[in-house]
């Protein structure tokens, strides 16, 4: 489990994460929700150490992050954010097995190579394993990265806006394959996401924040409701049920 | 893929080790005894420094994730200068020429090693700066050092001057063999000691998000590569004058030779191409030009028709 105990982060004088307190559960799919600058990918990134919080502490499994081995930590926590700007060439395969250097520190064994394997076969890209990033679509880059992460081997994944900038099809992909990652493989996913209705579809919990508070958070189902989302974003969100489905309105 | 690459380091090798031999060989008069242990000692000078400009650089590109930047960028050569400049100004030319060669030596590396200390100490004292931040006031300080000098070069008189201006050029040929001694001892325990950390530049490569994600203990590495890097090019600035000019070249050279990630094969192949690139350029210094120009000079100059080839023949991605 996940614990965010009173974690707060200010740039200069302003506060971009307030005293937020949570509790993520394992094996599920949670979703972090809310507008611009509600300080969603902040609280992502210091939940995986990638920036470090002012105050509170974070305990993953019950161990405090900031006193944890960097190394330990990358084979339980493993995040990718939504920029993945790399400066050097590299395959898919490349990237792949960088995924598994916390355990090889560079010199991967058999079962190094098993995972990546793995990883690669479970997101598709056997074709293109040796081809260059730089070669890649949006949307192959992005399963090129998670197949990384995939590869890293680690019980809770955390993604900051995976489809950002990939169409539908690619989006739609994506998340089919998270939502795998947590019921076929048990692992805990945490997500952040812009778009209400992907957050519905799949994801069994979802947090809102707004203005470096959480201000809503429980079950998908309580969170995608009219009332809820209007004191999210401030606008009436009509809420129909397609399906199985609870679809948000709130294009006109 | 890896094979082809062992070829590559092989050949690049062989052809250090032509060059060595043909300097050291080459229209030998006189008494064997004389003239190979001199070179000798010139061929030593060239595989430390060059070694250690290699080096650094490959790792000062990859900590800060850019390919056009090299370790002067902190400013130890703007400092070296001053320290030179200094010396002649204050105590005068005759100091600087006769003063104890040691005493000159660890003197100056003492300075950058310290002013590199300091500068990073108080930058990193405050969380969350990035490395770019860093790099910004090193400029700021070489920016600093060099009108610094500059000013106390035009005050000074231009017999003194010469002797200055003799400072600011890379050279091999008047290099002591103490100071030879101590450089290599420092290099020894500076490899020794940075082994540990070689196995995380690759993953430093992917930059600091990627590199923390899969369990670098990021500042504390960068810091001490970092520091590393001063060190060594403090030893190989005062042991022969500027010469990072040199790294630039090298390091890129060597990626586009090596079409490769992994530094345990960038590493040796730059500074294999360091060390030929060096020997090659002093051996044209003696013996096309009999010493009227400077390795620097030549080097800059192969090395900025080499980059301008580069640019003409790849539309595409360069870097």
């Amino acid at each position: 489990m996940v614990e965010v105990r009173n974690v707060s982060k200010q740039y200069g004088n302003k506060k971009v994460v307030e005293q937020v307190s949570l509790n993520i559960r394992k094996g599920k799919i949670t979703s972090f929700i809310g507008p611009n600058g509600a300080g969603k990918s902040t609280l992502l990134s210091m939940i995986s150490r990638l920036i470090t919080k002012d105050s509170g502490e974070i305990y993953i499994d019950g161990a405090e992050i900031g006193k944890c081995k960097s190394n330990d930590l990358a084979k339980k926590i493993s995040i990718l954010k939504q920029s993945n700007h790399i400066n050097i060439r590299l395959t898919v395969k490349d990237l792949v097995c960088f995924g598994r250097f916390p355990y090889s520190q560079g010199r991967l064994t058999k079962e190094d190579w098993r995972h990546v394997d793995e990883a690669i076969a479970y997101m598709d890209l056997q074709e293109m394993q040796d081809s260059y990033l730089d070669q890649l679509s949006g949307g192959q880059k992005q399963r090129a990265f998670i197949a990384m992460v995939m590869a890293q081997d680690t019980e809770y994944i955390l993604l900051d806006e995976p489809l950002n900038n990939l169409d539908m099809k690619h989006s739609v992909q994506i998340m089919k394959v998270l939502k795998r990652l947590a019921r076929e493989l048990g692992k805990t996913v945490i997500i952040v996401l812009h778009d209400i209705n992907f957050a519905s579809c799949y994801s069994d919990y979802i947090v809102a924040l707004k203005d470096g508070k959480i201000i809503r958070e429980g079950r998908t189902e309580e969170i995608i409701d009219s009332q809820v989302l209007r004191e999210i974003y401030d606008m009436d969100i009509q809420v129909e049920t397609i399906g199985s489905n609870r679809i948000g309105i709130y294009f006109t | 893929m890896h094979r082809n690459m062992i070829v590559k380091i092989t050949l690049l090798a062989l052809l250090s080790f032509a060059l060595i031999a043909v300097f050291l060989f080459f229209q030998v008069e006189g008494s064997w005894d004389y003239v190979i242990p001199r070179r000798l000692k010139k061929i030593a000078a060239i595989v430390l420094t060059g070694g250690a400009i290699a080096f650094s650089t490959m790792v000062f590109q990859t900590i800060t994730n850019n390919r056009i930047l090299t370790p002067s960028i902190i400013g130890l050569d703007a400092l070296y200068l001053l320290i030179q400049t200094f010396v002649v100004f204050v105590f005068g030319s005759t100091t600087l020429t006769m003063m104890h060669k040691n005493l000159h030596f660890l003197l100056t590396v003492g300075l950058m090693v310290l002013f590199a200390g300091v500068l990073y100490k108080v930058m990193f004292k405050r969380e969350g700066q990035n490395i770019y931040f860093l790099l910004l006031v090193g400029i700021i300080f070489g920016t600093l050092f060099g009108s610094m000098s500059t000013f106390m070069q035009v005050l000074i008189d231009p017999n003194e001057f010469l002797i200055v201006q003799d400072r600011m050029f890379a050279s091999f040929n008047n290099v002591n063999t103490d100071l030879l001694m101590i450089s290599v001892i420092i290099m020894a325990l500076i490899a020794a000691y940075v082994m540990r950390f070689m196995k995380y530049l690759d993953v430093l490569s992917l930059g600091k998000e990627h590199a923390v994600n899969l369990g670098v203990p990021y500042d504390y590495v960068v810091k001490r590569l970092l520091i590393v890097i001063a060190i060594l090019m403090s030893v190989s600035t005062a042991l022969v004058g500027p010469i990072t000019f040199l790294g630039l070249l090298v390091a890129n050279v060597a990626h586009e030779l090596m079409r490769t990630y992994r530094h345990r094969i960038l590493i040796p192949g730059s500074i294999l191409i360091s060390i030929a690139a060096l020997v090659g350029g002093q051996f044209i210094v003696e013996r096309v030009f009999t010493f009227s120009t400077t390795i620097s000079v030549i080097i800059n100059f192969i090395g900025g028709v080499y980059f301008i080839y580069l640019l003409l023949r790849e539309n595409k991605k360069v870097w």
